[in-house]
């Protein structure tokens, strides 16, 4: 049976949950869900009102963390790809600070900001910051140095220069690193509310298996980070259709 | 982008004074904010030292790499050839995309509890978190690498009289072969990320355990300072071994030399 | 101007190495029809230096690229010695502009790349031999990277000839070269053929190189193309391109396909 091009993705999500089903099933110590019973589970959630509560308190510290990381680092990287020297001077920083986790500052974020929202919501920043700050500087050194001669040929001021051709040529790249950036702040909300909170859907997996060993619940809540990322990052890849910004996106 | 080109000297200079400036601030705000818990750079160095006369610093970065390697040499091994597939059949790639897609924004901290559940707190849950968090981006990238790579190539290799398995091996695969390793570079950026993550969770060793540990007996924030240190410089480390690897001659051709 | 689709007979001195009958090809994008190729009839003598002229965009290279096996063409068939094209074959080979110069390979290794099915030895003499014969001594070991253009082009061709084949493809091979490189590279091309004596079909835009390199000239119309005049160029090599009668074809040609020659 040959099945239409659309439908074959489904076909495979659909033997995946059977398999998953038939595999629970068969165990005779059940402590892990089955696809049916972590449907139920979401529905539960939705009942107690808790599935919209912990969702918007999820997103609500990503876009917090997210947006104030995104404010600072996108001026601040495109003024440090800019300018060679400063470029120069905070690189190897930078380059330093990178590869420590965010969840390695939940130490100190405690300590300066106790336990909390406001703890979480810094550890979001934390992990976008650098990142954004890269896009940018990366999406600066890769303008086409025709361009910037062309408008000073035009005899375009500095600032005039920065505000007519800079921030166009970046766009593209930018839109890109948000979308990336946005998916690792994605990842990073749900391990800090493990740790640190007590709402949103990190807390939700750590708190359904110790109040209870409710596998069923956390595993509702992995189908829910889940499926939220997917629609994150498939709304911002809609900015990259825009038709004005089309020209910084390969042909696929 | 400025006009006046940096001289030679200027290379050491300008990060030196960063550094430098970066060190001082931090020093005089902790003097100056008078906490006897935050620690300043000198209490950091002390801290180093200590677990470097301990023996634990050794000792803890070795198992954090030792994780690191297992989970991430696990995923590579998976990954690429799974991800050769998917780039070789695109009808594969169609029907497989939809899953990874949905499993990829799952991070793999929130996989912690069924790892327990399935290997027990310990290393084995470790390294599971590793391998998940090191194997999208290394699948996604070996299939990228094989859709892109110029049909120029194939349709030269098809002339020569290559049959398919030998057009994969010797064309396809080291036309890839630079995003591969572009994307495994990165990945094991997330899988340093990961180990991390991970060990303040799941296990009892490895510098993201001390990182917890020694806030947790003691309040020793100058040794939580200290790991941090140590997991940068050898994340840093990491990836600067792995770009040496863009390189190598026969491979050179597929990274921009800037 | 022609409006009636020419066919293009081999001279009458060679034995035909390729035949296409009646191809036609239809490209269809999103629902819509467009027809590339119209009824081309085309003969091929063997050994013969044979030229595809034409704009670009016009269909002269997806024409190649049918001859070659790597397209079928909608309707019509392609015969080379009596048998029916049905995809890419090692005796026919396609040289792309230097871009197909495989870059993770050095020099030999891209000219070696073909032979895998030879012994060592014999590898490595046919190697050492086209090495020579493209002028690349001494470049055995670089990368593609390393080299110009025109460089890598005569890797391409070299790489081409190793595996001996009957027939070779150029698709405007020289295009992305500058001028004088362009030049050179003609007067080697010509040279490597009268060595080996390769039944030879080329692209190419440019009306000076196709007077100077080919035996007849095929000249394509645009969209849909059709073989529009067939031009026997009867000088013989080296081709004095001051010459009245040189002169004379291309200023033909300038005129069949519609242009001034003068700017």
């Amino acid at each position: 049976m040959k099945l239409a091009r659309q439908w074959r993705p489904l076909a495979l999500i659909a033997t995946l949950l059977l398999a998953w089903h038939i595999a629970i099933t068969r165990q005779s110590v059940r402590l892990l869900p089955t696809p049916l019973e972590v449907a139920r589970g979401i529905a539960e959630l939705a009942e107690r009102g808790l599935l919209l509560k912990y969702v918007v308190a999820s997103l609500f510290r990503v876009t917090w963390g997210f947006a104030t990381a995104a404010i600072i680092a996108i001026p601040a990287g495109l003024a440090i790809g800019w300018y060679r020297r400063s470029e120069m001077a905070l690189n190897p920083l930078i380059q330093i600070f990178r590869p420590i986790s965010p969840l390695a500052w939940i130490p100190i974020s405690i300590l300066w900001f106790g336990v909390g929202d406001v703890a979480a919501i810094f550890l979001i920043f934390l992990a976008s910051l650098l990142p954004l700050t890269l896009t940018a500087m990366n999406a600066v050194g890769s303008i086409n140095p025709v361009h910037i001669n062309a408008g000073r040929n035009f005899g375009l001021s500095h600032a005039q220069l920065v505000y007519r051709v800079l921030y166009p040529a970046v766009i593209p790249q930018l839109i890109i690193g948000l979308r990336i950036t946005l998916g690792v702040a994605w990842l990073v909300v749900v391990a800090a509310e493990m740790i640190a909170v007590n709402s949103g859907l990190g807390f939700l997996i750590v708190d359904a298996r110790n109040a209870g060993n409710r596998y069923d619940l956390v595993v509702a809540g992995m189908v829910l980070i889940g499926l939220i990322g997917l629609l994150l990052d498939t709304g911002m890849r809609s900015f990259e259709s825009i038709r004005s910004l089309r020209w910084g996106y390969s042909e696929d | 982008m400025t006009l006046t080109h940096p001289s030679k000297w200027e290379q050491y200079f300008w990060p030196l004074a960063a550094g430098a400036l970066f060190l001082a601030t931090w020093h005089f705000s902790v003097r100056w904010s008078g906490s006897t818990i935050f620690p300043s750079p000198l209490d950091v160095e002390k801290g180093v030292a200590e677990l470097l006369r301990k023996g634990l610093l050794g000792s803890y970065i070795t198992d954090s790499l030792i994780r690191v390697g297992i989970g991430f040499s696990a995923a590579a091994l998976l990954g690429i050839p799974i991800g050769l597939v998917l780039g070789w059949y695109p009808a594969s790639a169609q029907v497989v995309n939809p899953v990874i897609q949905m499993l990829r924004p799952i991070s793999p901290i929130a996989w912690i509890p069924l790892a327990i559940v399935w290997f027990g707190v310990g290393d084995a849950a470790a390294i599971y978190l590793i391998f998940l968090g090191a194997f999208f981006p290394i699948v996604v990238a070996a299939m990228n690498g094989v859709r892109n790579v110029p049909s120029m190539f194939r349709r030269a290799g098809r002339n020569f009289g290559l049959k398919p398995a030998q057009l994969l091996a010797k064309v396809v695969f080291p036309a890839a072969l630079p995003q591969i390793i572009v994307g495994l570079r990165i990945a094991l950026g997330i899988a340093w990320l990961v180990v991390v993550a991970a060990e303040m969770i799941a296990v009892d060793s490895g510098l993201g355990y001390l990182v917890i540990d020694a806030r947790n007996s003691g309040k020793r924030y100058d040794l939580v300072v200290a790991a941090m240190l140590m997991i940068g410089l050898i994340g840093l480390g990491l990836d600067f071994g792995f770009r040496r690897l863009e390189t190598i001659r026969s491979l050179r051709w597929g990274f921009r030399n800037d | 101007m022609a409006t009636q689709p020419v066919t293009a007979h081999a001279s009458k001195a060679l034995k035909t190495k390729l035949k296409a009958s009646g191809i036609n090809v239809v490209f269809r994008r999103d629902g819509q029809r467009t027809n590339v190729l119209e009824g081309i009839d085309l003969e091929v003598g063997e050994g013969e230096f044979l030229c595809l002229l034409g704009p670009s965009g016009c269909g002269k290279s997806t024409l190649l690229n049918a001859v070659a096996g790597f397209l079928s063409p909608t309707s019509g068939e392609v015969r080379i010695d009596g048998e029916v094209v049905s995809g890419p074959d090692p005796r026919r080979i396609f040289v792309f502009q230097e871009r197909g110069v495989f870059p993770w390979l050095t020099v030999e290794g891209n000219i070696g790349f073909g032979l895998y099915n030879l012994p060592k030895d014999e590898q490595q003499r046919r190697i050492a031999h086209y090495v020579k014969l493209v002028g690349l001594q001494g470049f055995e070991k670089t990368y593609p990277q390393e080299l110009s253009g025109g460089m890598k082009q005569r890797v391409e061709v070299a790489r081409a000839l190793a595996v001996n084949p009957d027939m070779m493809f150029l698709d405007e091979p020289f295009g992305a070269l500058d001028s004088i490189t362009r030049l050179i590279m003609r007067g080697e091309l010509l040279r490597i053929w009268e060595a080996e004596r390769k039944t030879i079909i080329f692209v190419t835009h440019d009306i000076e190189e196709a007077v100077q390199l080919a035996d007849r000239v095929v000249v394509m119309s645009a969209r849909p193309a059709k073989i529009q005049k067939v031009v026997e160029i009867d000088i013989p090599h080296p081709r004095d391109i001051s010459s009245q009668r040189y002169l004379e074809l291309r200023d033909g040609i300038f005129e069949e396909i519609g242009l001034a020659h003068k700017v």
